[in-house]
């Protein structure tokens, strides 16, 4: 190559003198180069800066003096706010206790607090992942928190009176007089006394006349009934509270109690329907889905328009429910359904092997599910069901359509104070709502992602 | 006890453990149970509706309602009959779904966007956005636009004016009223013409360019078609359809289209807060898109614009429609929650006022699920129709 090269008389060719030197290319890092990438890049990208520039100042300063700047702080009635432009806070103190309290009596509102206390102490540990006990903590959270939240915020001492044999034979008769010892009527425990030895002795009958085994249900019927009696002996006990009629609740207490019924209620009803919607019985699955369908294609106000004007029709005359236990039954169907699609979410992530696998240690439909599959499935199922609690949460405000006063419900009601009316009053109203519920909304749905964060740490690359 | 036990070891064949046997028994006890408790409710509910003397039956829908509606987009007084406050009452449902669906994707679309925007600012802008709306119960934000904002809105006198065309004030918006003189039908034939041919085009130039490979402009020729069709129709005929300015007259507008603020109110909490969710779905189903079709169509020498459009949004779309689905269907629920703040829509006019006035719970709160219902599974079922056409066939 060279040789021809140097006999065609030309020469490598080399370069003599070094190029000018280029320009450094536009800084990346350092806050103008972040800015150069990612503000004004180009004429579209800077007119994007400009609009989020003027809709920020359009709408972040006028906030901050309404919040802050212009605010009322102090003042007892409408003459501190009346002639201010900015938010009236003495108007959220002088209701806080409405707002979250309704209208519960000041005196028993410590009640309301245990419960609140009580319902975070338990539930705290349950969310942390590493904290232990989890079992133990759910049967607290889901099985006793409940009985005893319902004791404390209603008085408790509810007088019963027959079980089950008492309404054949009239047992009261027999006691004489309805006597009670610390609230507990005699005759009622009587005839649940009477009424469990009859009922646990007649499963073993049956266990044992189709050939099971007439121990263990004997042993399952009796824990049930002991557990049953329990609840039954805190709701008939005298603990001496003053008893709270549900119209007079109100308020943020009434928005959780609604919500964590609903949740409460609708994880085991929702997992019995989604195993029921991939059971193999063809009438199981057809009633799931026709469940299923019915309650997640109509809105919730037509289900709390159902549990307040027709389901009184459907029970037997003199029964009557109580208005806020009527909006919670509405409440709990409703989830449910929309529960048992998150789980049976859960369900179908299960791979098949899992199955097989219980199947060939020999363990029976429950044993496969409740050992094998449940577990999995609702783990995977954490950010889902956070996320019906959420939504759950925010529809819990439908229920002041049906004149129960939750927390929307008494800041609209507290408009109405002529005390309190100036022109910013329904502002602030609203400021304060919208910063509660986004606290609590925007919490739950954060938790809801550092859950699917840790699930999927193991998929991560 | 033991003995017991020993006595009667659990035999192979039992009934308990026969699978057959086990299934009859379950689905049997489940039956009994259901149709049981439908006896025991439907007993429960005659003699509840005999003791309370009330009527069964729709006898009532050809009675005469006795109640007006502030929104009609059908001729409708109080002497009308519960029928057609029915009527009336469920076209306001589907218009305020309708609007709200569209508004909804349009905004969603956009935030959507923007959160994936490469300008810091403006996805910041879209998170808080998002952020914000999604965590405030939609009640909230209907009352909160209809109490708080629209209704300290000045009175007629001092509307806000947008040049003279339309006006706001606490009494809701006044738009211009279209005026539907001689031949305004040709118009809309014509409109209808319109969209019939570009269909036509459309399957046309997909047809030609399966078979020659050549790209006709079909867009461009159907938006010509649908708007230009109507436009010449319009102009020919000498302008058929006159626009009525809204003018005040003494306390109040005497002319144009008033659109009441309950309406207003509905439709703006229910298409921003829907969009907030149609946002991150959107924002979802571009991200599932791989990067690697974007840089497989560059390699092929598409460029950005083709890409987009033949490459990522298709397959964007089979991600999003699904979800999408679902948040149409919710929005038209939500609407029923008109009623706190006393638009006539269906739930309002049918749950509401006539439950109220013929005290017939069974019937009409039957009726509304059944209706609701049926909107769900008609949008729910073409929406899988689509779904299935769009599908990634997999051999």
């Amino acid at each position: 190559m060279s040789d021809i090269a140097a006999e065609a008389g030309i020469g490598p060719f080399v370069r003599r003198e070094l190029l000018a030197a280029n320009l450094p290319p536009p800084a990346k890092r350092g806050l103008i180069g972040w800015a150069r990438e990612h503000l004004i890049s180009g004429p579209f990208n800077i007119t994007m800066t400009i609009l989020s520039v003027l809709l920020i100042l359009l709408i972040v300063p006028p906030l901050v003096r309404f919040m802050l700047i212009d605010a009322v702080w102090t003042g007892d009635n409408r003459e501190a706010c009346v002639n201010a432009s900015g938010a009236c806070w003495p108007f959220v103190k002088a209701k806080f206790g409405q707002f979250i309290y309704g209208f519960y009596p000041i005196a028993e509102r410590w009640r309301p607090n245990a419960v609140f206390a009580l319902g975070a102490l338990l539930l705290a540990p349950l969310l942390i992942p590493r904290a232990p006990f989890k079992r133990l903590n759910a049967i607290l959270f889901f099985g006793v928190f409940p009985i005893v939240a319902f004791v404390l915020l209603t008085g408790g001492n509810f007088s019963l009176f027959q079980f089950i044999i008492g309404r054949i034979v009239p047992l009261a008769y027999f006691v004489g007089p309805p006597w009670e010892i610390m609230g507990l009527t005699a005759s009622f425990w009587l005839d649940y006394l009477i009424s469990s030895v009859l009922i646990v002795s007649l499963t073993a009958a049956i266990a044992h006349f189709l050939g099971g085994n007439p121990r263990a249900v004997a042993r399952m019927a009796s824990l049930l009934l002991f557990l049953l009696g329990l609840a039954l002996l805190a709701c008939d006990f005298d603990f001496g509270l003053v008893p709270v009629e549900t119209p007079a609740w109100g308020g943020l207490l009434v928005t959780l109690v609604v919500a964590v019924t609903g949740i409460v209620v609708s994880l085991p009803l929702g997992i019995l329907l989604a195993l029921g919607r991939r059971s193999e019985l063809p009438a199981v699955k057809a009633f799931s889905i026709v469940f299923i369908e019915f309650w997640r294609g109509v809105p919730l106000i037509t289900v709390l328009f159902f549990a307040t004007y027709m389901l009184p029709l459907f029970l037997p005359g003199g029964l009557s429910i109580n208005g806020l236990l009527r909006a919670l039954i509405g409440v709990a169907l409703f989830a449910a359904a929309y529960m048992a699609e998150v789980v049976r979410g859960g369900l179908q992530a299960i791979p098949k092997g899992q199955y097989e696998g219980a199947a060939a240690l020999g363990l029976g439909y429950w044993q496969t599910m409740g050992q094998v599959v449940l577990p999995q499935a609702l783990t995977l199922v954490i950010p889902g069901i956070v996320n019906t609690f959420i939504g759950l949460f925010k529809d819990t405000t439908l229920v002041l359509i049906v004149a129960i006063f939750d927390f929307l419900g008494q800041i609209r009601a507290a408009f109405t104070d002529p005390n309190w009316s100036t022109s910013t009053t329904l502002f602030t109203g609203f400021a304060f709502g919208a910063v509660v519920y986004f606290i609590f909304c925007f919490s739950m749905s954060r938790y809801s992602m550092f859950v699917e964060r840790r699930l999927s740490a193991g998929k991560r690359h | 006890m033991v003995d017991i036990a020993e006595r009667a070891p659990r035999e192979r064949g039992s009934l308990l453990t026969n699978p057959l046997a086990r299934s009859i028994f379950i689905q049997a006890t489940l039956l009994v149970l259901v149709i049981g408790a439908g006896w025991y409710f439907y007993e429960n509910a005659r003699a509840n509706l005999a003791a309370q003397r009330i009527a069964t039956g729709l006898g009532f829908w050809n009675n005469t309602a006795g109640f007006g509606i502030s929104q009609t987009l059908i001729p409708y007084s109080e002497t009308s009959t519960y029928g057609r406050a029915f009527v009336v009452g469920l076209l306001n449902t589907l218009l305020v779904a309708g609007l709200g669906i569209v508004f909804a994707t349009a905004l969603g679309f956009l935030v959507g966007v923007a959160r994936l925007s490469k300008n810091w600012l403006i996805a910041k802008v879209a998170e808080v956005y998002v952020e914000v709306i999604r965590n405030l119960p939609l009640l909230f934000q209907i009352l909160f636009w209809y109490l708080a904002v629209l209704s300290t809105l000045p009175s007629p006198r001092q509307s806000f004016s947008f040049f003279g065309l339309a006006f706001v004030n606490n009494r809701g918006l006044v738009v211009p009223e279209p005026i539907f003189n001689e031949g305004s039908g040709a118009v809309g034939i014509a409109f209808l013409a319109g969209l019939a041919l570009a269909v036509i085009v459309r399957y046309w130039a997909r047809a030609r360019q399966m078979r020659t490979g050549q790209i006709y402009p079909a867009g461009r020729t159907a938006l010509a078609l649908i708007f230009g069709l109507p436009l010449l129709v319009y102009l020919v005929l000498g302008a058929p359809i006159r626009f009525d300015l809204p003018e005040l007259k003494g306390l109040n507008f005497s002319t144009g289209l008033r659109i009441i603020p309950e309406f207003i109110a509905l439709l703006l909490a229910l298409s921003t807060y829907t969009a907030a969710f149609i946002a991150e779905i959107v924002r979802a189903g571009i991200l599932a898109v791989n990067k690697g079709q974007t840089e497989a169509a560059y390699s092929l020498g598409l460029p950005p614009g083709l890409t987009l459009r033949l490459v990522v949004v298709p397959q964007a779309l089979r991600v999003i429609i699904p979800p999408l689905t679902s948040q149409y269907l919710n929005l038209t629920k939500n609407s029923s929650l008109a009623v706190a703040i006393g638009y006539p829509d269906f739930f309002a006019l049918f749950a509401g006022t006539t439950l109220n006035q013929t005290g017939q719970a069974i019937e009409i709160i039957a009726l509304t699920m059944a209706v609701y219902l049926a909107i769900s599974l008609i949008t729910s079922g073409l929406m899988n129709f689509y779904n299935r056409r769009v599908a990634l066939v997999e051999r």
